[in-house]
């Protein structure tokens, strides 16, 4: 059993029969590997947008700047939204999920081995045509909502046409993540990890993924009428022509309302990783946070009228929506008070992963109590579209998701790399994080009750919005210095991190129940689960690892082959695809058909490869691959 | 944890400095454009349901994250602390208290939402009410009161302690109507029209903003809504329907031709004149206003003269052109539109 080995594995990750270098990366359908991808991408498009919003608060430092013209002002939030969004929240997200999800069910890879590396590039690839959009005079500048008509000629130039394409291919990329993941844990968990022993992680993965299956189509719809009006002059926003303006906004928000809960779920699922192994006691109420996840999941599709509020569809529908957009605040209360009674009573470790869970509870409970103020649509009149919405949405996206995010990285970075992150770093970054966070962004509260609208460019002087923008900005060196010095440690510890051993933490799930990092087929031999944090009852029992399943005829079932597993081998068809992908998309963009043409026709010539392609997978020798033999 | 325990005390205080600061704005009538110092019914009730939320929020806050830092300073593990905690799994009576406590708690603050969701959108009685149609355009409001046969840009007076009724929409994007003091905002949506209502309860000048993004100048688009004492209103109403369009001085008789011959009046409309523009704002008695530019500019000789000079070097975007007018245009324009009043 490979399971509490102190030395650090050579980190090549690559599975036998990989090619080494960058190939075998492009390549891979490992999980691991992927998810390392999505987070390392992730970090990249993180200071690019960091960047973005580090101008637009020095344009805003001082009332009548000029430092940022107002048409540059626009593009920048307008990317600054999408890149957090699109390009480091859901990718970060998915990363950690893809490392952690088949180690936490005791499975070798996710359902879908190639539609998983698929999912990662046409992210980066979206990505990548939406920032190329700089480059051809100008990114989108009408907002990451992106409203019509203002979203359409003559208002607006060919950066929309970049926020259409790019979209279009990112969001395909995580529908298919959602599926994937979805049917990976529907079907690939470990024997008797029945559904109410799966750890909440993966239950918030589960939800995740259903509203991305769900929520995911209605961007897409609202993009492809939108590619029209643009390309091909049809006019279903433009109210000129007898098109409907709002239809936009109605289907952005069926989209966008569960979007914030596709961002916000996989974050609830690392609290309650979290806090339970550093509070050392199972999570509290774990029937009832499984209950309030699926709750909230439900609840999200009910509520997208309230970024709506203002657009005048009565008192009725306002009503209606604010009820139900109150009452998503009892199961998430459910949660927060869960975490804190699994706090209660326990020997709480602050680690630095403990330390951004604790700061997560603050913050995000505070963009909770903002979140129920905005719900009250007679108040949300005068907060809609003002600043209270920005230090809302950055108490429960920073101080909710990214907090969340830390926390993630600090506990599973050794088992991704095999190496602690320095710890005397870490706190000293948590501080700064959450100093910085809350100097910039608390007194945006004050300014939108003051008056400040959203997106504004510039504010004139005598508006009382001075000095509160000072403020802000000021923070954000603060909060600056805690992302640089994150990145510091990430490097730092990469090489120079002390060797973390399978089990760091003393925690409870299965993911630590083998080596860090985890050997290419993830488990030796497939653990039988016993319980609910199935870790700890084997660590309670006094057996400290997991009773491996009896193999004798089983071997289909956990393809293990008698020393030998049975892994998918490496393709580069789904980088391909994306590539054929971003040809037409760069052909339909410069507007050269014939481009776009032949982009598609390599597109569906390499979904017939893959069509036709026979997997046969290989057999992986555990010896081999770098872990011992059972 | 002690030197934890010091910097979370002055995180408070100076959230606590923070907050005094912004009370202190708002008493000195430095913050004329704050929801929390309302004018007017409208804003007055909006800003009730402001604070119910509010303190409920807080009540709770005051709870939760009292109760996460107790937890931390007695649940944290001691050096040397081997034992392992109770393992407590849940407990239902908790969990239902903090289930229904919750859902009470809302429920209070959803009988104002409902309540006063209908008051803010009640149409008021249209035989005492003055009725005003509001068009956005990128980047200036147009306020046209169709019972008084007025039509002006950028600055609504209003009698005050009269309900106004508003009926919204847009030439081009989507705009917001916002006016802080007076009421929340509403959206004005082209090929469709909004309703609202506000009431100045006192004269005074109250300012205004666009509050959804309409393109590059969304910043600019400022308005103020100025209400009048009963006098003072008749007195405005008698001038806009009464405009004193004869140039006085020379340079206004110069500035009058330049505006027919240089292209002006295709585009702008002062009533009373044969320039019948509709494209760009009515400058009827265009002297009158204390802002100019969608009163992001005090309306003085000197802004005026930047203003004509190069507009879109002040509002970015802007569909009025450079005309590259000579100085002497540029101050005979200035004579002619300064003496409209």
């Amino acid at each position: 059993m490979a399971a509490v080995s102190e030395r650090v594995h050579p980190r090549s990750y690559a599975r036998p029969g990989e090619p080494p270098g960058l190939w075998g990366w492009l390549t891979t359908v490992d999980h691991k590997r992927i998810g390392i991808m999505y987070i390392l991408a992730s970090c990249v498009f993180l200071f690019l947008g960091g960047g973005e919003a580090f101008l637009m608060r020095l344009q805003l430092a001082v009332p009548n700047n000029t430092l940022v013209s107002a048409t540059l002002f626009n593009q920048l939030f307008t990317m600054h939204g999408l890149t957090m969004i699109f390009l480091v929240v859901m990718p970060l997200s998915n990363g950690f999920i893809n490392v952690i999800l088949p180690l936490q069910i005791g499975a070798r890879d996710v359902a879908f081995p190639r539609l998983n590396t698929l999912g990662l590039w046409l992210t980066i690839g979206g990505g990548l045509i939406l920032y190329t959009s700089w480059f051809t005079g100008g990114a989108p500048d009408a907002g990451w909502f992106n409203y019509a008509p203002l979203n359409s000629p003559p208002y607006t130039g060919s950066g929309i046409d970049f926020y259409v394409v790019g979209l279009l291919v990112a969001g395909l990329g995580s529908l298919i993540t959602g599926i994937n993941f979805l049917t990976t844990i529907v079907n690939m968990r470990a024997p008797g990890m029945h559904p109410m022993r799966l750890p909440l992680f993966m239950w918030t993965a589960v939800v995740m993924s259903v509203l991305l299956i769900f929520a995911m189509p209605a961007l897409t719809a609202d993009l492809v009428l939108l590619f029209f009006d643009r390309f091909f002059g049809t006019g279903f926003f433009n109210p000129a022509v007898g098109g409907n303006a709002l239809l936009w906004q109605q289907l952005f928000w069926i989209f966008g309302h569960p979007e914030v809960y596709i961002l916000i779920m996989p974050a609830f699922g690392m609290i309650s990783e979290v806090i339970p192994t550093f509070s050392r006691k199972p999570l509290f109420g774990y029937s009832s946070m499984v209950f309030a996840t699926l709750a909230i999941g439900f609840m999200s599709f009910m509520v997208w009228s309230h970024h709506m509020f203002t657009v005048g569809y009565g008192p009725l529908v306002n009503s209606v929506f604010a009820i139900t957009s109150m009452l998503i605040a009892v199961p998430t209360g459910v949660k927060i008070f869960n975490w804190l009674a699994t706090m209660w009573g326990g020997r709480i470790r602050f680690t630095t992963a403990m330390m951004y869970a604790t700061g997560f509870l603050a913050t995000f409970t505070i963009g909770g109590f903002s979140g129920v103020m905005l719900a009250s649509a007679p108040a949300d009149l005068q907060y809609n579209d003002s600043y209270f919405v920005v230090a809302h949405i950055h108490y429960v996206l920073i101080g909710g998701s990214l907090m969340a995010l830390f926390a993630a990285g600090y506990y599973w970075y050794p088992k991704i790399t095999g190496r602690l992150l320095s710890e005397s770093l870490g706190k000293w970054q948590f501080w700064l994080l959450f100093i910085g966070f809350n100097i910039t962004f608390f007194p945006m509260h004050f300014l939108g009750l003051l008056g400040m609208p959203r997106r504004v460019f510039t504010y004139p002087p005598g508006l009382g919005f001075s000095s509160m923008n000072y403020v802000s900005t000021m923070g954000v060196f603060v909060l600056t210095a805690g992302f640089v010095l994150f990145l510091v440690n990430l490097l730092w510890a990469w090489r120079h991190g002390q060797p973390s051993g399978g089990d760091p933490w003393d925690a409870r799930t299965l993911e630590w129940s083998t080596t860090s990092p985890a050997p290419a087929y993830d488990f030796a031999q497939i653990p039988l689960v016993r319980g609910r944090d199935p870790l700890w009852v084997e660590k309670q029992t006094g057996n400290g690892q997991m009773i491996p399943v009896d193999t004798a005829g089983a071997d289909e079932g956990d393809g293990h082959h008698g020393g030998k597993v049975h892994m998918p081998v490496q393709t580069p068809l789904p980088l391909y695809l994306t590539l054929a992908m971003m040809v037409a998309s760069y052909g339909a963009l410069f507007h050269v058909w014939a481009l776009a043409v032949l982009g598609l026709l390599a597109m569906f010539f390499f979904l017939f490869r893959w069509m036709f392609d026979k997997d046969p997978g290989m057999m992986v020798d555990i010896v081999d691959a770098g872990g011992e033999h059972a | 944890m002690r030197g934890a325990r010091r910097s979370g005390a002055k995180r408070w205080t100076a959230a606590a400095v923070l907050v005094l600061a912004v009370l202190a704005l708002a008493g000195c009538g430095q913050a004329p454009q704050s929801a929390l110092n309302p004018a007017g019914p409208v804003a007055n009730m909006e800003l009730q349901v402001i604070g119910l939320g509010f303190w409920i929020m807080l009540g709770v806050g005051v709870i939760v994250l009292g109760l996460l830092v107790a937890i931390i300073f007695r649940f944290r593990a001691r050096r040397g602390e081997s034992a392992l905690p109770e393992q407590v799994e849940g407990n239902t009576r908790l969990e239902f208290v903090w289930t229904v406590i919750p859902v009470l708690l809302l429920a209070v603050l959803a009988v104002p939402t409902v309540k006063d969701s209908f008051a803010a959108a009640s149409a008021p009685d249209p035989s005492t009410a003055l009725q005003v149609n509001v068009v956005g355009h990128q980047w200036w409001w147009e306020f046209d009161y169709p019972s008084l046969h007025i039509v002006t840009a950028d600055e609504m007076h209003i009698p005050a302690g009269t309900q106004i009724s508003l009926s919204l929409t847009s030439a081009d994007v989507i705009h917001s109507f916002w006016v802080p003091r007076l009421a929340g905002k509403l959206d004005a949506v082209p090929g469709r029209t909004n309703s609202m209502w506000l009431e100045a309860s006192k004269p005074g000048d109250y300012s205004g903003q666009c509050a959804e993004l309409c393109g590059a100048s969304h910043a600019l688009m400022r308005f103020s809504v100025i209400a009048d004492s009963p006098s003072a209103w008749t007195a405005w109403v008698h001038t806009m329907q009464h405009p004193n369009t004869t140039p006085q001085t020379p340079a206004a008789q110069a500035g009058f031709k330049d505006f027919a011959t240089l292209g002006c009046s295709a585009c702008h409309t002062i009533d009373g004149t044969t320039f019948q523009g509709t494209i760009g704002p009515n400058l009827t008695n265009l002297g009158l206003r204390k802002g100019i530019a969608s009163d992001s500019l005090s309306n003085t000789d000197a802004n005026m003269a930047r203003w004509l000079a190069d507009p879109p070097a002040l509002m970015p975007d802007v569909i009025m052109p450079n005309l590259h007018l000579s100085k002497q245009q540029i101050t005979d324009l200035t004579a002619y539109l300064e003496e409209q009043k």
